[in-house]
């Protein structure tokens, strides 16, 4: 090698590594969640030989990108993630998917074999950008050394800007080690890709005009209006409480009106409160916002709310009457919409008469006092329920967040945990995937060290991604997780005890680990309850740990989750707890196909 | 049947800038949610600013097809779509290549089909004949269908607007 002179500011030519790390600086990148190999060490060499970005090693690609969603949903940032080619790859279809349905913003590097053996079946090759291109918002391979910077720059601004989503940037080897120019994000012409985020002020009006007169109106909000911000959050309440309306959320939506708020009806859906789903069958007006009217909230589509106006605020126009077909389509980002309507009923406010929803609300009170989630905790089995009750009130007065997993722990956690702010929630709504929670806790809480952070998971999920207890323990994350373990896999059990004539069929959690002994394994603290007297002393002992924790918390085997709509069902047919409701008649055969 | 739940084909016309796997992303959409495609035909249209246009022909519902076009809209290297069946009047316009053989009286009967059709005699041999033929998709299923032939390539439906409306990107 030639011996070149010292370079100036100018001149300088970075290795293709180098401008990658500088780009990801220069786009403010705290945290990046990582696996190294081959086809990634010079980036990795880049990353040793600097200071301001921190690489966390996990333990399975997978967890990475769930880390990263965690991170990226507890702060609004763009979630970062760092792996090798082919197995490395290919191990983050199902984070990079979760993240597309779920609208969490990501960037994923995937190191690439040398340009020139792409497609020669190299060791470690895979078809990064041909595999993840239905699982991404976008993809990039980068063939060119000058188009390194402008491509993770505009990977940022494609992942957070409009519906936010996983990008993935496929990097060669070569590429990463080629001279390569840099430029800064403002020398990037921003690529033609601008979402529209101002709503039509007309449709506003006119939503605004129906809500005025609406006689049962309700709002029905998603998880886009916490992508959308805090801000957006704060307007959501002004409005709602300015209106008087009943609120309803999403899954994904818990958290952007506050929980103890007299106007908030519960979650709706196939699990959501008796009033919430009733309320939406019934009312006249509904304001979907942010909210994409998914099949496990609307139920049967034909029995979707028959008789209301519907409006439907959304930054995807794709989102759109794609399942139920709606009277006042809103495309915008739900921030602006929010002021613009806020500022339209105000307008309105003096000529608009609250007791018009007196009878509306007498109604939803009746709906309310079925008391749809009541559970009866005797004897010294822990129900599931009351295990999540306890939680939630032991960490009330503290900064929390809580992930989970996906099955009926899932849904105990989104009908008894209280939540009062956006951001707090994050539990994976559109793809359902087992083993998100623990390693998006990990993720939370790296990007908030001083907080409490629960991960609420059952002992089929835990399994999936138990191996990051290794990387909470070398980054000293005291992060607790509550697996509700009932020995199976509670949600398929329901299903097979309700739908297929109570034929466990591989449901039973056989041979599970003493899952103490798994967190003495690695060095974390285990506890167990097994008895009604034992939860409170465990939960306090678990919160007062400063590394991580794993609970076992054995709580009664064949509860099930209530209410339900079942598949293929309206919101009006919906299933209160057992007792009130006799042996489950066969659903319908259009309903035994859905999932 | 209501008028919203009617399947109707409708020819789509999409700008996009010509980079690697923007045409997978395209007919990814139609394959991954069960959409037809009835026919595709892309080229560079812009060297400059590197752009290129795809026409689509789909058939759907009213609301498949807006949603196709939302679908279409959002994806990153997309500047422009335009439904040329609502936006119409339209001309489509499609070339096919279509091979004759067979003995003389069948070749002379092809010949003339094809003076009356206006296709172009573009090979011939003593025991075979090449046309080509432009026309709309039905001109096209029409002479295909009198002259009997023995092989086909057809192009695919390209189309454009009628009048001094165009199609061009929003995109500085
Ligand atoms: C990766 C993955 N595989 C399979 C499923 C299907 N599934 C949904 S819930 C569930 C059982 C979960 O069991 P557990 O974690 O013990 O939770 P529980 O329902 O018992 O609370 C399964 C297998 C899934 N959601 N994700
Ligand atoms: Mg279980």
């Amino acid at each position: 090698m030639s011996t070149s002179p010292a370079p100036t500011a100018d001149t300088a030519q970075l290795t293709g590594a180098q401008v990658i790390v500088k780009a990801l600086q220069e786009q403010g990148v705290e945290l990046i969640f990582g696996y190294p190999g081959g086809a990634v060490l010079p980036l990795y060499d880049a990353l040793f030989q600097q200071d301001k970005i921190r690489h966390i090693l996990v333990r399975h690609e997978q967890a990475a990108v769930h880390a990263a969603e965690g991170y990226a949903r507890s702060t609004g940032k763009v979630g970062v993630v760092l792996v090798t080619s082919g197995p490395g790859a290919t191990n983050t279809v199902t984070g990079l998917t979760d993240a597309l349905m779920d609208s969490v913003p990501i960037v994923c590097l995937t190191g690439q074999v040398p340009t020139h053996m792409i497609g020669n079946d190299a060791f470690q090759e895979a078809d990064t950008v041909g595999i993840t291109r239905p699982c991404t918002k976008h993809n990039y391979l980068v063939k060119r050394a000058e188009d390194l910077a402008r491509i993770i720059h505009e990977a940022f601004y494609v992942a957070r800007s409009g519906r936010p989503g996983p990008v993935v940037v496929d990097l060669p080897k070569n590429i990463q080690m080629a001279k390569a120019p840099y430029v800064g994000p403002s020398a990037v012409p921003p690529r033609g890709y601008h979402p529209r985020r101002e709503p039509d002020p007309a449709r506003v009006e006119e939503a605004i005009e129906l809500l005025a007169r609406a006689q049962r109106p309700i709002f029905y909000v998603g998880g886009g209006v916490i992508n959308a911000g805090p801000a957006a959050c704060v307007l959501l309440t002004e409005l709602v409480r300015a209106t008087g309306a009943p609120i309803t959320l999403t899954l994904m939506g818990l958290g952007a009106y506050p929980a103890s708020d007299p106007q908030f009806i519960g979650m709706l859906g196939m699990h959501g409160t008796y009033e919430a789903n009733m309320a939406m069958y019934e009312c006249d007006l509904m304001l979907a916002i942010g909210a994409r009217f998914d099949d496990r909230v609307t139920g049967r589509l034909d029995g979707f709310s028959p008789r209301s106006k519907k409006v439907h605020v959304d930054i995807d126009p794709s989102s759109i009457n794609k399942n139920v077909v709606v009277d006042v389509p809103i495309v915008g980002d739900a921030e602006l919409t929010l002021v613009a309507m806020l500022d339209a009923w105000r307008r309105r406010a003096n000529q608009v008469s609250r007791e018009r929803l007196e009878p509306w609300w007498r109604q939803i009170k009746a709906w309310q006092e079925v008391d749809s989630l009541r559970f009866r905790q005797n004897g010294q089995a822990i129900k599931p329920q009351t295990a999540i009750k306890r939680l939630w009130e032991a960490t009330r007065d503290r900064d929390v967040y809580v992930t989970t997993d996906v099955g009926q722990h899932q849904m105990w956690a989104a009908q008894h945990f209280k939540f009062d702010k956006p951001m707090r929630w994050l539990t994976s709504g559109g793809l359902g995937t087992m083993g998100y929670g623990f390693p998006a806790a990990i993720g939370v809480q790296l990007a908030h060290p001083k907080a409490t952070v629960l991960c609420i998971s059952g002992d089929a999920s835990f399994v999936m991604n138990m191996q990051e207890m290794s990387t909470a323990m070398q980054y000293r994350l005291p992060v607790k997780t509550f697996i509700l373990n009932n020995s199976y896999m509670g949600m398929v059990r329901q299903w097979q005890d309700f739908f297929h004539g109570s034929r466990h069929a591989e449901s039973y959690m056989d041979a599970l680990p003493d899952f103490v002994k798994l967190a003495e394994a690695f060095g974390a603290v285990g506890l167990r309850a097994s008895t009604i007297d034992e939860l409170d002393p465990v939960i306090e002992a678990a919160l007062k740990a400063d590394k991580p924790v794993l609970v076992d918390v054995v709580v009664e085997r064949m509860e099930n989750v209530y209410p339900m709509i079942p598949g293929g069902a309206a919101h009006n047919e919906i299933k209160l707890s057992p007792e009130d409701d006799g042996p489950h008649e066969a659903i319908s055969e259009e309903g035994m196909v859905l999932v | 049947m209501k008028a919203s739940e009617e399947e109707r084909r409708h020819t789509i016309v999409v700008l996009v800038d010509n980079e690697p796997g923007v045409l997978a992303r395209v007919i990814g959409l139609f394959s991954g949610r069960g959409y037809n495609i009835d026919s595709l035909t892309v080229a560079e249209i812009d060297k400059v600013r590197g752009l290129s246009r795809i026409n689509i022909v789909t058939t759907g519902t009213p609301y498949v097809i807006e949603q196709i076009k939302a679908l279409l809209a959002k994806l990153v290297p997309v500047h422009k779509v335009q439904d040329l069946t609502v936006e119409g009047p339209a001309v489509e316009r499609e070339l096919a290549l279509v091979k004759v053989t067979g003995d003389r009286e069948r070749l002379v009967q092809a010949l003339r089909i094809a003076d009356f059709m206006h296709a172009r005699l573009v090979d011939s041999r003593p025991d075979s004949l090449i046309f080509e033929a432009t026309g709309t998709s039905d001109e096209l299923d029409a002479f295909i269908s009198l002259v009997e032939p023995i092989e086909v390539s057809r192009a695919g439906v390209v189309a454009i607007a009628r009048g001094p409306k165009v199609l061009t990107s929003d995109r500085a």
